[in-house]
């Protein structure tokens, strides 16, 4: 498994627990209502778990599985990937953490506008990787 | 495909199942004036189809793929795993019938079974993270 690999998907993990913690407080609300002001933590919960944990495990794993170049760098352009996991989780952050900190909507559009970067750039990295394996095995043998 | 992963996958995919058949009945409640009550199943629908299906099927795959642990224990402990299955389908029926009962007959399940589902929910995070954390290595 490649380094960024490991990166994204240690920190899938991350938000994994972190999204399923909140989300067990928030079921906890429900049953039995703590404070209101705790459902300022819902936003943050969908924000880790699909964004955080899902989608950011599933970059990770293409990264490491999405067929390869010959000659180097097999995994053609990494920087763009590695773009990907900054903008991906300064945006999960930016998005999660201003509904519960009553930052302006400005913070919610850095967030949500990084997370976007984030996809561009890792549908950029990884288009020129979907591609047909046959063909260079048919040209190898 | 080891024994648990088909246990994962195809426990998934009755979740999807399941998921895709509370949103029919979503949608028909404002179609065929069914009662109000539907439209709360929408949290149910919602985790059936993110946790049971989508989460549910990651946990499977994971154990499966992703790098061995070592030579003698490839896929790290089975029984950690067997209870990532166990806690997060316990807790996620509980959730189910806690939120059902909750919107059908309010007061005759007790609150503590909400909590108890959340509690368990959270462990099977924890407890998978635990089992594969090891297995997340570079070559």
């Amino acid at each position: 498994m490649p380094r960024l690999s490991c990166w994204f998907i240690r920190a899938a993990l991350i938000y994994l627990i972190a999204g399923f913690s909140l989300g067990a407080l928030l079921l906890v609300q429900k049953a039995s209502p703590i404070h209101p002001a705790l459902w300022r933590l819902l936003p943050a919960h969908v924000e880790f778990l699909l964004f955080g944990w899902v989608a950011q495990l599933t970059m990770g794993v293409a990264y490491w599985i999405l067929p390869r170049f010959r000659p180097a760098p097999v995994r053609g352009k990494q920087g763009l990937a590695w773009l990907a996991f900054g903008l991906l989780n300064t945006g999960v952050m930016l998005a999660a953490m201003a509904p519960v900190i009553t930052a302006p909507p400005l913070v919610t559009l850095l967030g949500r506008s990084a997370e976007a970067g984030a996809a561009l750039a890792f549908a950029l990295h990884a288009w020129p990787r979907v591609k047909s394996t046959e063909v260079t095995l048919r040209r190898t043998t | 495909m080891p024994r648990l992963t088909r246990w994962f996958v195809k426990t998934a995919l009755v979740y999807l199942v399941a998921a895709l058949s509370v949103w029919i009945v979503e949608a028909a409640q404002t179609v065929l004036n069914l009662p109000l009550v539907i439209a709360t199943l929408q949290p149910t629908y919602l985790h059936l189809f993110t946790v049971g299906w989508i989460t549910q099927m990651i946990f499977g795959v994971a154990y499966w793929m992703f790098p061995r642990a070592s030579r003698v224990r490839p896929r790290g402990s089975e029984t950690l795993a067997a209870a990532v299955y166990g806690l997060i389908n316990m807790g996620l029926v509980l959730r189910v019938i806690a939120e059902l009962f909750r919107a059908l007959r309010p007061g005759l399940v007790p609150d503590w079974l909400l909590t108890a589902s959340a509690l368990l929910q959270s462990l099977a995070g924890v407890c998978f993270v635990i089992s594969i954390w090891g297995r997340v290595k570079e070559k």
